[in-house]
């Protein structure tokens, strides 16, 4: 257990506080290379709370307590770190950001507990119910994993491996074939190589849908006319989340971004209900509007008011909503029902149609579970993967990244093979935690494959 | 057939070969009454492949075995005939150490060794069965009925066991050379319930020096400045000979092309598995149909004969091929082959049934090593017979084994894999199997191991202070140059002269060593306290300064290795285990791991399933 690892440990969004974790014996050297307290003082008291800033590149990332607990009287019976940063995902995430950085790997579910128990802190009937856990927890990471095998991901990141794994291929066929009859890579060929795999890792943290969700959330749209109840909707969803987290505005003043968790899925969402006002020609521009919306968004409310009949209006925005990631909302169910119930479930056959009476706070939970459904189905994350397990796999590829970096780094100073192969490695061995596989008897398999040698 | 008491000892290794040597001497090293048995005392630790110890890889095992105190190194320092540093363009940790060998010396010289180490008796006789009792082993039975006893067996019978020989479509029962093969201990090893299975390699023509045109062949000599590989040789200067390099062609192909269908390799004759690295010539052109030359080294068996390798050669085509073949080679066009390449098949066991003390799960007190284990080359086979010899030494005090781990030697690797991994092809080190290559280098295998066997016993006194004496010096040297002061202006011309950024102020000698292109030798006019220091010593020092970045960056993954190495795991019951997936299950009840690192390595076993298997074994220590 030599590793330190950082979480989130308070639920995401949730109150004024949001609390940021690390427990393991480079705790203390993180926080005091990230934090700076009010006075010059660099030490830190177990168990103290002391008040300051976790500062970034000379920019303050936030205004925070943090407290040091000194292993091994803590929960993990190792060295741990808290710190209270201002509620809100983007200050928490920014903090964690940065910490994930420093070398800190970002912890697995259930993991501060799993080492509690490992390092002798739970007692014996504690430690059943985490023998149950962890069984239960490693079968079904299993099945993420074969998921994620056949996933989107893994074959992009299989690409890369593979490209990786030739020069690796020819590097040590150079090194342990010295008299063979191979032409060596050259040292511009290696770093154009490794330049073209630094390119690819990069865009596929930048690109990737899992990446942008992990950092933005899940992006849902709430379209229908004005006056359905796309604000009460947007007011209950924070209401039910218990947080109304941020409130920043999107690139055009008319479109509202709120950021809000529900359970333990970060959500942003995009409420369309500004764009009548700023408009003359509302219904044109307002369709058009919705629909760039519509197709950015991972997930689409769609609301109508059950007590009126359908309009024109209504009917345009049905024709865009009809693809699968939508979820149908009748609202105003308490009042008269006018809406053509019978045409709604033929345009609609299968979605979802959820029936809420938002302004009584009706209906509003199922709409929230048909949201954790639809994310956890595998329709919003098409490759069907598990946002957890994607936070280790970002961590991975962020891993693979940095030393690929280092490696280009070895090639610029024209290091000898083996030492450009110390980073390499590591880096195939990042990916490798993504797709499965270990590197060496990939890389024997390669070298015998594509280079002819023997006695 | 009658049978009759022998003789007792504490332990029997079957074979002299290259494993079965260096068991028998470590053994009686270490006090233990023991005899060596072999078909024929004439091929004690015969080389019938290449005339080679080392290479990449292998040499670096080769520098481990001397450091523990076996014979190899010693011996090939005795009987080269031309060394080479492999790699020297390359980093410190991939250099590595070849030397060709005079094959008679070089057998007459390990012979003369064992005929005169204390404790050792070596015989020549084939073993016909083990005896066991109660899973226990008891001792051997020869075919001349001759019955000795031992506390400890070690089966180290190469390509002996079960021999076949094939050249083209002639195939016949040998041992290697021509050697009689060892005919009648499969059946027994069968019958205890041993699965065997079956193994293939082969080695290239022999040809008549006499008939070769050197004039068409391009000159390769050894170094000028000889390495020795024995830590206790500072130094060796001998008159060496080249070998010679030339190529095939066209005309080379279509021939073998035009045969294919008589090679012994393609006609379906051949069942054992044959290694990916070591083709035959015929199979290199059939899957690289793309090349349209080959390289091939000529080099000499010893001194005393004019019998020549042809490295490169490797083949199963008949006779009349091979010597068609050659004849199309510059250099070769009047080849008289003395001795023809064959393909040899023979028994050998899956190592996963052996523990990583090279003894068998299933029967007490036997041990193997080498070819035997699904290995292949020289240097592979005596690192395993050595720590066999060792292994079996200390189970007979009931000593803890004698394990190396991966982040501590190349021989630590090699046994981790056979053993835990398993192999599907005879198993050959390369550089690229070790994970912590940058640590694990040829030039600290002393400084790495020494200490380890001279606490065990193996490694001699005079070793011992060797070792000593070099930590000390290294120690004083590094010391010296972080206090010694370069002045810049003393300095600065010399930097200028390779283009290297003058310094603005004074300097030690230890941070300018850090610049890539300044080097230790390169410095000795600006450094007046330097002393005359042997070679090994101040590179060490300059290796240890120079890549101290990398070092400690494999210094740190090592250090997470052997947390999971120490997680012992003791009398764990794998079918209790409700988490563990079966497949898992099953991998861990055959490989028996003794550690939870060494349980991630085998395959089919699953992180997750490393996770409920720790936190199971916390479980049951509360409980």
């Amino acid at each position: 257990m030599s590793e330190t690892i950082v979480a989130i440990s308070s639920a995401i969004g949730e109150g004024a506080i949001g609390i940021v974790r690390m427990s393991g014996p480079d705790s203390l050297n993180v926080l005091s290379e990230i934090f700076k307290k009010n006075n010059k003082s660099h030490t830190f008291r177990n168990k103290q709370m002391y008040y300051g800033h976790i500062i970034k590149d000379a920019l303050i990332l936030d205004e925070v307590m943090v407290v040091y607990m000194a292993g091994p009287h803590t929960y993990t019976k190792e060295d741990i770190v808290e710190i209270y940063c201002h509620g809100g995902i983007i200050a928490i995430k920014r903090v964690l950001d940065f910490i994930l950085e420093k070398n800190v790997k970002m912890a697995a579910p259930g993991e501060f507990t799993q080492r509690a128990f490992l390092n002798g802190r739970l007692d014996l009937s504690q430690a059943e119910a985490v023998m149950d856990l962890v069984s239960a927890k490693t079968d079904k990471g299993f099945d993420v994993a074969l998921d994620q095998l056949k996933g989107g991901l893994s074959s992009q990141i299989e690409v890369i491996r593979q490209s990786l794994l030739k020069v690796v291929g020819h590097l040590e066929v150079c090194i342990d074939y010295p008299e063979e009859d191979i032409e060596s890579l050259t040292y511009d060929q290696i770093g154009l190589a490794f330049t073209e795999v630094e390119k690819q890792l990069e865009a596929l943290l930048k690109n990737s849908k899992n990446g942008r969700i992990i950092r933005e959330g899940i992006k849902i749209a709430i379209i229908g006319k004005p006056n359905v109840g796309k604000s009460s909707l947007l007011n209950a969803l924070l209401k039910e989340a218990r947080a109304i987290v941020t409130d920043i505005a999107g690139t055009t003043r008319d479109v509202i971004e709120e950021h809000l968790n529900i359970q333990g899925i970060p959500i942003k969402i995009i409420d369309t209900a500004g764009i009548r006002e700023t408009t003359d020609q509302i219904e044109k521009i307002g369709v058009e509007r919705s629909k760039i919306i519509f197709n950015e968004a991972d997930m689409v409310l769609f609301v109508l008011n059950a007590s009126e009949p359908l309009t024109q209006e209504d009917r345009i925005l049905m024709e865009h909503v009809s693809s699968k990631k939508s979820i149908i909302i009748l609202n105003k169910m308490d009042l008269d029902t006018q809406i053509d119930l019978d045409y709604i479930y033929n345009v609609f056959p299968d979605h979802e149609i959820m029936k809420t009476s938002l302004l009584k706070e009706d209906g509003i939970h199922e709409v929230e579970e048909a949201i954790v459904k639809r994310v956890y189905d595998g329709s919003v994350l098409q490759d069907g993967d598990n946002l957890l397990s994607n936070v280790r796999h970002i961590q991975s590829v962020k891993d693979a990244l940095a030393s690929i970096k280092s490696a280009i780094g070895a090639v610029n100073d024209q290091m000898p093979y083996d030492f450009i192969e110390v980073d390499t490695l590591d880096c195939l061995e990042s990916l490798g935690k993504i797709t499965g596989e270990t590197i060496e008897s990939d890389i024997v398999k390669e070298i015998f494959s594509s280079f002819c040698l023997g006695k | 057939m009658d049978t009759f008491f022998a003789g007792k000892y504490d332990i029997i290794v079957v074979g002299a070969g290259h494993a079965g040597c260096e068991a028998g001497l470590s053994a009686a090293r270490l006090n233990k009454k023991t005899l060596v048995l072999t078909i024929n005392l004439d091929s004690i630790a015969m080389m019938p492949c290449n005339p080679s110890i080392g290479g990449t890889g292998k040499g670096h095992l080769v520098r481990e075995i001397d450091a523990l105190g076996g014979q190899m190194g010693l011996n090939i320092d005795k009987a080269f005939i031309q060394s080479k540093m492999l790699n020297t363009a390359k980093g410190p940790a991939v250099h590595s150490l070849r030397a060709q060998a005079d094959k008679t010396r070089y057998h007459i010289e390990m012979k003369k060794v064992m005929e005169n180490q204390p404790m050792l008796d070596i015989k020549q006789t084939e073993v016909k069965s083990l005896i066991v009792e109660n899973n226990q082993v008891k001792g051997v039975l020869t075919t001349t009925g001759a019955k000795y006893e031992a506390k400890r067996v070690i089966l180290a019978t190469g390509t002996y066991l079960g021999g076949k020989i094939f050249i083209g479509s002639s195939i016949f029962q040998s041992g290697p050379n021509g050697l009689a093969p060892s005919l009648y201990l499969t059946e027994n090893l069968n019958d205890l319930s041993l699965p065997m299975r079956r193994f293939k390699t082969g080695t290239p023509a022999r040809i008549n020096s006499r008939t070769l045109n050197y004039d068409l062949m391009q000159r390769e000599d050894g170094d000028k400045k000889i390495i020795p590989f024995s830590f206790l040789n500072d130094s060796l200067d001998i008159e060496q000979v080249p070998c010679w390099l030339t190529y095939t062609n066209t005309k080379t192909h279509s021939i073998l092309i035009d045969n294919f269908h008589r090679s012994a390799l393609f006609s379906g004759e051949i069942e054992g598995t044959g290694p990916r690295y070591c083709p035959s010539i015929e199979d290199k052109i059939n899957r690289f149909s793309d090349k349209d030359r080959h390289q091939l080294f000529i080099e000499p068996e010893g001194l005393d004969t004019n019998e020549m390798y042809v490295q490169g050669m490797s083949t199963s085509m008949p006779e009349d091929v091979q010597t068609a073949f050659m004849k199309t080679i510059p250099g070769l066009e009047n080849v008289e082959v003395m001795r023809p390449a064959y393909a040899i098949e023979y028994d050998c066991i899956d190592p996963t049934q052996l523990k990583l003390n090279l003894e068998f799960k299933s029967i007490k007190g036997l041990f193997s090593a080498g070819q035997f284990n699904g290995s292949s080359g020289y240097e592979e086979a005596a690192a395993q017979g050595l720590m066999a010899g060792i292994n079996a030494s200390l189970s007979i005090d009931e000593k803890d084994p004698f394990i190396l781990d991966r982040s501590e030697a190349y021989i630590g690797v090699l046994i981790d894999d056979l053993v835990t991994k398993g192999t599907n092809e005879p198993y050959r080190m390369m550089t690229s199997r070790s994970e912590y290559r940058l640590l694990l280098r040829q030039d600290n295998a002393d400084l790495r191991l020494t200490k380890k066997s001279y606490e065990i016993g193996l490694a001699s006194e005079e070793r011992y202070k060797k070792l000593q004496d070099k930590i000390v010096a290294i120690e004083r040297e590094l010391h010296r140059m972080e206090n010694t002061l370069l002045k810049a202006k003393d300095v600065n011309p010399l930097l200028e002269s390779i283009n290297s950024s003058p310094l603005k102020d004074s300097i030690s000698i230890y941070n300018l060593l850090k610049r890539p292109e300044v080097f230790y030798d390169f410095l000795e006019p600006v450094d007046p306290t330097r002393t005359d220091l042997r070679e090994d010593i101040w590179k060490q020092c300059e290796i240890q300064i120079k890549y101290q970045g990398y070092i400690s960056k494999q210094l740190k993954q090592v250090e997470k290795f052997k947390s999971l190495e120490s997680k012992i795991i003791k009398d764990i019951d794998f079918d209790k285990i409700e988490g563990l997936r079966l497949e898992a299950r099953q991998k861990l009840n055959e490989i028996k791991p003794t550690s939870i690192g060494q349980a991630s390595r085998i395959s089919g076993v699953s992180p997750a399933d490393i996770s409920v298997l720790l936190v199971y074994m916390e479980y049951k220590r509360r409980k």
